[in-house]
């Protein structure tokens, strides 16, 4: 069997593991397009903020780990593919056939429609090359805006705050972290930037950018202006899907995928930022950019791709972030769901909040800050469905003893 | 024939001292709050149930981890946590259903149990017996296994 995997991010390298554990005798190729060794956006921050060298953010580390396992990695991207002739073709005009594939293109930055948003100086921060290029260029004391304050957006802001530059976030939203948090929690994760000398400017959208006398200067909608040495956008990411377009590959926002990973088109499967499958709890198809998804979509996907059919639950929407020290998290269908009740406690002078949402006594999403212990039990509780019986009202009265209530229900049993 | 940790909460009389026995060990201080086992206490202290990692199978920190950093001791059956691997991005931390894997935020990694590398200081400290380190087959494994399959999101056999 030829397995063929488009994207050496998380997902394809986990299923590229999976296939050779599953099928030793497949051949099992990665078409990659960075020049580097497979490695985790998840850590660029961190390499950014100087904790890590670049090899730190490699998935893998164990010398020749690919040559060891017989994966093959193929420098490449993909231009078109063909379904009923079983073949991709790169953009470098080579051509590669398959028996089984797995699209896991990921997905890529996208900037908004704004006039000088190409500019020299405007970066975004996706791939080790962003990364190197905003290094070179955010030295302490240097003039920073940073264009969006969603969860990447935050997640580079610790990094720019730890190379001690004069930072600026603009956010169109009314909060940071709109999509991870509701206004009470993002309130005080902006508030708590702000302490630390961050500038934080909400309901605020940049409207042109154009160069300056010693820089960049963005327009700002109310007229105002900002001066910066280095824009560093990150307004959001978009699955890596429009060389399917004259494929048969049914996409939405990402490729459609079921319970299987697979697409609209036989022996074709997608995983990972780029798939858009089912959702854990509503059963609506969801694309969820996130590393735990990605890490389970590669596995399952490739299981069904070596003949083993394995039905998927769905994924689950979580992100845990550290804004300069505060840490927040997110699960499943924090804004509720029709019909449920929600309990929330807030104490913003120690930065802590907590949001559960029920649907009658199981919870189906929850929000937290300041919470770093156990914080893994409101997934747990979310994908177990636990019933929480009599601690249902309990929790209602003070969310804080959910870690109580879970033991109680589960008597114990990790 | 591998080993694993029995709780018996029943004996738990929250004395603590697993608690300080675990920090002890890891953090060189006697420092409940930075202990990767819990004591979590119910009807104001009349009934109590240590907690930690039971060294999962599905071993969801080390699925989610993005820099393969956490790895399983193949001697102890103990998922590790590698510290000079470890970015802090605590992806873990939410992945794990049984929020036994944990952020340190004075070192910037995350900690979870390591059953002292066979040597459990949590069992050994425990006065009651409500901790015990025994062989596998003793441990009520099926009774957290069948718990197990409850979370598991992944392929059934």
């Amino acid at each position: 069997m030829n397995y063929v995997i488009l994207g050496a991010g998380p997902a394809g390298v986990i299923a590229a593991e999976t296939l050779r554990r599953t099928d030793p005798n497949g051949s099992v190729t990665i078409v990659g397009d960075e020049r580097e060794a497979p490695y985790s956006r998840m850590a660029i921050p961190y390499l950014l903020a100087d904790n890590i060298k670049p090899a730190g953010t490699h998935l893998r580390h164990g010398a020749g780990h690919y040559d060891k396992l017989g994966i093959t990695l193929r420098p490449g991207r993909a231009a078109r593919i063909d379904g009923a002739a079983k073949s991709v073709t790169l953009e470098d005009g080579g051509k590669i056939s398959f028996d089984k594939l797995l699209i896991a293109t990921g997905s890529r930055p996208t900037r908004p429609p704004i006039p000088g948003i190409d500019l020299a100086g405007i970066e975004s921060c996706w791939t080790l090359k962003d990364a190197a290029a905003i290094a070179a260029r955010a030295k302490p004391g240097g003039r920073v805006v940073l264009m969006g304050a969603g969860f990447i957006g935050c997640i580079i802001l610790e990094a720019l705050h730890a190379r001690k530059v004069d930072l600026t976030v603009v956010e169109m939203a009314d909060r940071m972290v709109a999509r991870m948090m509701d206004k009470t929690g993002g309130d005080m994760i902006g508030r708590w930037c702000e302490r630390q000398g961050v500038k934080v400017m909400t309901s605020t959208r940049v409207t042109a950018i154009e160069k300056s006398k010693n820089g960049l200067r963005l327009a700002l909608d109310g007229g105002r202006h900002l001066e910066a040495d280095l824009v560093v956008c990150a307004t959001g990411v978009a699955p890596n899907v429009r060389f399917l377009e004259a494929s048969g590959v049914k996409t939405e926002f990402g490729v459609l995928v079921d319970h299987h990973l697979a697409s609209s088109v036989a022996n074709v499967y997608a995983a990972g930022d780029v798939a858009q499958g089912p959702e854990m709890i509503t059963g609506k198809t969801e694309v969820h950019a996130i590393q735990p998804t990605a890490s389970e979509h590669g596995r399952i996907a490739a299981l069904n791709m070596a003949g083993q059919p394995t039905h998927y639950r769905g994924s689950l929407s979580m992100n845990v972030l550290n804004t300069l020290g505060l840490v927040s998290s997110s699960f499943g269908q924090w804004q509720g769901v029709p019909g449920g009740t929600m309990v929330e406690k807030a104490d913003p002078d120690h930065s802590r909040y907590l949001r559960l949402c029920f649907r009658d006594d199981v919870v189906v999403g929850a929000l937290a800050l300041g919470l770093t212990q156990h914080v893994g039990v409101l997934r747990g509780l979310v994908q177990t469905g636990i019933r929480l019986g009599p601690w249902k009202q309990r929790l209602m009265g003070d969310p804080n003893l959910v870690m109580h209530a879970y033991l109680d229900r589960t008597k114990g049993l990790a | 024939m591998q080993k694993s940790l029995l709780i018996d909460p029943d004996k738990c009389t929250s004395c603590l001292q697993c608690e300080m026995a675990c920090s002890f060990e890891h953090e060189g201080a006697f420092n409940p709050a930075k202990s990767r086992i819990k004591i979590f206490e119910f009807e104001h202290g009349r009934r109590a149930i240590p907690y930690t990692c039971t060294q999962c199978a599905e071993a969801w920190c080390l699925h989610a981890c993005p820099v393969e950093a956490l790895v399983r001791n193949q001697a102890t059956g103990a998922v590790e946590v590698k510290e000079d691997v470890c970015v802090g991005c605590k992806v873990c931390t939410i992945a794990c259903p049984f929020g036994t894997i944990n952020y340190n935020q004075s070192t910037g990694k995350v900690a979870k149990c390591d059953l002292c590398g066979g040597d459990p200081q949590c069992a050994a400290a425990c006065p009651t017996g409500a901790i015990t380190y025994v062989d596998s087959d003793w441990t009520g494994y099926e009774r957290m296994k069948q718990w197990a399959v409850k979370t598991d999101n992944r392929p059934q056999a």
